[in-house]
Formats: C-alpha cells, structure tokens, sequence
C-alpha cells in the first residue's frame, strides 16, 4: 500500500515536470502569434475584467499602503525639492526670454510650437496589474484595441515617460516599462543634446537606467535632463517616441570620457507606483 | 473521488485563483521597504504543509501556470518553481510533521527563497541580457522578510479557508490518539483499577 502511493506520488510529481518543460520549451520556440500565446492571450482578456474590478475594489487599500510610504519618503524629499526649486526660479526666469524669441522664430516658420500632447491622442488608463516578479518591467492598463491602442506606442504618466505598448488584447495592454531589461529608447541628453540610448542599468532595478552610446568627450553633467530622441538610431523610420519626453535626469558618469562611458540616471518616473497612465495612440502627431 | 476530495478540490481552485487575482491586483502594487509581498510561494507552501506533497505539488503547478497566464510571462517558469516548492512543503510534513507556531513562518522564508532562487535560475537558463544588480539582490531580499512576516497570518487564512475539508490533520491525529487509543494516562489509570 506504501509503495503503491509513493510510486503515485513520484509519478504525478514526473508528469507536472514534464508538462512543466514541454510547455515551457514550446513557448519559448513559438513566435508570438503562436498557439500557446493566442490561448494566453485569450486567458487573459477573460480574466481582464475579474482582475480590473478586484483592482479597483482594492485601490481603497493600495491608497492607504501608499499614503504611509508617501508620507516617509516626502520628509526625505523636502530638502531636496527645496533645492531645486531654487534652481529651477533661477531657470525659469531665463527661460522667459527663451520661450519669447521661440515664440516669436514659431511664428516665423509658421509651425505650431506649442504642440501640446493632444496632438498625441492620448488615452487615460489605470493601472490595473503590475508583474509579480522584479525580473519583469511589466503593467497592464485598462485600455485596449478597442481604444485604438496598438503594440509600440508609447506611455507616459504625469512625469515623464513610462515605457511602450508590448502586447494588446482586447480590453487591456501590457506595457514593458523603461526599466526592463528588453527596453532601449533612443535620447538626447544635456543643453547640447547629445544622443544616446536609454536601457535599464540592470535586472530588478527601478530606479537606475544607463545611456549608452554617448560619443567620448561629451559634455555632459550630473543633474542635465535626458529626453527622447524622436528617431531611431539605426534605422530610417520614424521612432515610436515622440522628441522632447522626459526619461529622467543623470546622476553619474562611469568611465567618463572613454568608448565605454556609462551615464546613468535617475527615471522621473516612479515606475513602483503606478496609478494612472496616458497612452499616446499617435505617438508621430496628427499627421502619422 | 469522494465528496470530501471534491469540496478540498474546489476550495483548492477557488483559493488559487482569489490568491493570484489579489496577488495581480492589490499586494504586486503595495511597495514594502522597497519590495513587494508575493502570496503565490506562501499559499503553495501553506497548502503543502497542510496537504501533504501531491496536493502541494498539484496546486504549486496550478497556480503557478495561473500566475504565467495572468502576468503574460513565458509559460511553466513559475510553474516548475511553484511545483517543487509545494512538493517540498508536503514532504515536510509527511517526513517530519513539525510542530510550532513559528514553523509556517520559517518553512514560508525558504519557499520565498526556493522560489525566488528557482526563478532567477530558469531567467538565466532562459537568457537574461543584463546584469543582476545589488538592487535586485536587496529586493529579493526584502521580499523574503516581509513573506516571512506575513506566512503565519497567510497560513492560518488558508487552514481557516480549507478547514473542515482537508485529510487527516495531524494535530487532530494526534489528539485522537491520546484520546481514544491506549496512550492517554487516564484510559491507562482505568486499565490498572
């Protein structure tokens, strides 16, 4: 009788490894229109509901776990925000004659300087899911291909931007954020606007990206800001990211000066509490 | 199948699947000290322990290909994980059958540990491009405190939630034991008298 029920023991145990591996090595080996993933996919659009109503049932919860951690972590950044207000007065009374003579050159190319993110399309999503492990980047917004989201398009939040659109499903998408490691923005950094490619620094680490690709000799400066680029760096096609978004803003330089130089900075973005989001369904304006 | 196997069956599914949903929904977007709770090793783990390895086995599968599913991550990763950590637990309490109330507490901190380990491994197997930072390490960290502060309230829910349903406790083997077999000094007194 013992041996009987250890033989099933082992035996069930065998036959979920198997199944474990088999399901694995396929999906791994199948593209992204594959079986496995359309009945993932599926899955997951059935299930989107449950996980949006569960989400906001529980957001009562979630805003009274934020409010405690929002209150330490705002004594730590009085001083600092203190700080840069100071600079930032300082700047924004140079950037007034700045904003003038823009104005004024806007008018003469008769181009719409003030292209405000409307002209992106933007669509309001909350934020219904965040991966449950720290080697996946990943969210899920309650908007969809029904909304007109299509994967690639970019996301940001009151901040800065946020990642793009990876998957699709009806009403639901998952966003890979900046910080996951499959990620790579191309930026300017700096007064100079110097190019560069944005990827997270590391697996796990939400509060680090590295720019790579900076030309030797740059100058560039601990606290400069890092924005999208606006294109590709390899190819002709127009990027999926619109110029001008913020990424964040650099808080070292490794190995400055040579080939292998690493500026790393900061997101503004705090990718670890995600509430609302906005996707911009024409990320190359009205006219892309 | 009898119809107690099929109550602990569906307690079992029902118990996966709000644990994932909240897991998803709510504790993934709690940040705590840096870190965020994960429920699915604490549930396998409480299962097992109170289940016995096959139960444990087959629920770390189930939900460990829920969680894939959900989470749009490659299939059978936290499946095979989750499988192993629940087995592990069930063999636990087959082979060792501890006792304490801290017991779920310790055996929750080595399921976080053997999962996230599992996890990590089966990243690299799978072909990670980047560098594992410290920060990860301090996550991974962190996780493993707070699932071990939160194991005992998560393994009382779910005694509480399969109570009533579940094989044999030992707890209550045992009493009955003392109670109705010669073991008790009473029964032992009446014998001599």
């Amino acid at each position: 009788m013992y041996d009987k029920t250890v033989r099933r023991r082992r035996a069930v145990l065998g036959l979920l490894v198997a199944c474990s591996l088999i399901l694995l090595t396929a999906y791994f080996g199948e593209s992204t229109g594959g079986a496995l993933h359309g009945v993932q996919r599926g899955t997951s659009s059935i299930l989107n509901p449950v996980q949006e109503g569960a989400s906001r049932a529980l957001k009562p919860v979630r805003d009274l776990f934020g409010w405690f951690g929002d209150t330490i972590a705002a004594k730590g950044q009085v001083k600092d925000l203190r700080a840069e207000r100071d600079r930032l007065r300082t700047e924004a009374l140079a950037g007034e004659a700045d904003i003038a003579e823009n104005k004024r050159l806007s008018a003469l190319l008769q181009l719409d300087g003030a292209l405000g993110l409307k002209a992106y399309a933007p669509k309001t999503g909350r934020v219904i899911f965040q991966s449950p492990t720290v080697w996946y980047a990943t969210i899920r917004v309650d908007k969809g291909s029904d909304d007109g989201v299509k994967v690639g398009q970019p996301v940001i939040n009151e901040e800065a931007l946020i990642g793009r659109v990876t998957e699709v499903i009806g009403g639901a998408a998952q966003v890979t954020l900046i910080t996951d490691t499959t990620m790579k923005v191309p930026a300017r950094a700096g007064k100079a606007g110097i190019f560069g490619v944005v990827g997270a620094s590391s697996a796990g680490n939400p509060t680090d990206l590295v720019m790579n690709f900076v030309p030797p000799g740059s100058q560039l400066n601990v606290g400069d800001r890092v924005l999208t680029r606006g294109t590709e760096p390899e190819d002709t096609r127009a990027s999926q990211y619109p110029p001008g978004l913020p990424i964040g803003q650099i808080t070292r330089i490794d190995n400055e000066g040579t080939d292998t130089q690493e500026v790393h900075l900061r997101p503004f973005a705090d990718m670890r509490s995600l509430d609302f989001v906005q996707i911009l369904t024409q990320p190359r304006g009205p006219k892309g | 199948m009898n119809a107690l196997d099929l109550r602990l069956l569906a307690r079992l599914c029902a118990l996966g699947a709000g644990g994932v949903i909240v897991q998803t929904a709510a504790v993934s977007q709690l940040p705590i000290a840096g870190a965020n709770a994960d429920l699915s090793p604490l549930l396998v783990m409480a299962v097992g322990l109170l289940c016995g390895s096959l139960a444990g086995g087959c629920f770390g599968f189930g939900v460990g290909l829920f969680v894939d599913v959900v989470s749009l991550q490659t299939l059978g990763v936290s499946s095979l994980v989750l499988l192993g950590v629940g087995y592990g637990a069930g063999r636990l309490r087959e082979a060792r059958d501890p006792e304490g109330a801290l017991v779920p507490l310790a055996v929750g901190a080595a399921a976080t540990l053997l999962f996230a380990l599992g996890f990590a491994l089966m990243q690299f197997l799978l072909g990670v491009d980047a560098p594992v930072s410290w920060a990860l390490l301090r996550q991974t960290l962190a996780t493993l405190v707070v699932n071990a502060l939160i194991a005992v309230p998560v393994f009382a829910l779910v005694r509480r939630t399969l109570a009533g349903s579940l094989p044999d406790d030992p707890r209550r083997r045992r009493r009955r034991a003392y109670t109705t077999g010669g073991l008790s000094p009473l029964s032992r007194g009446t014998d001599l008298r």
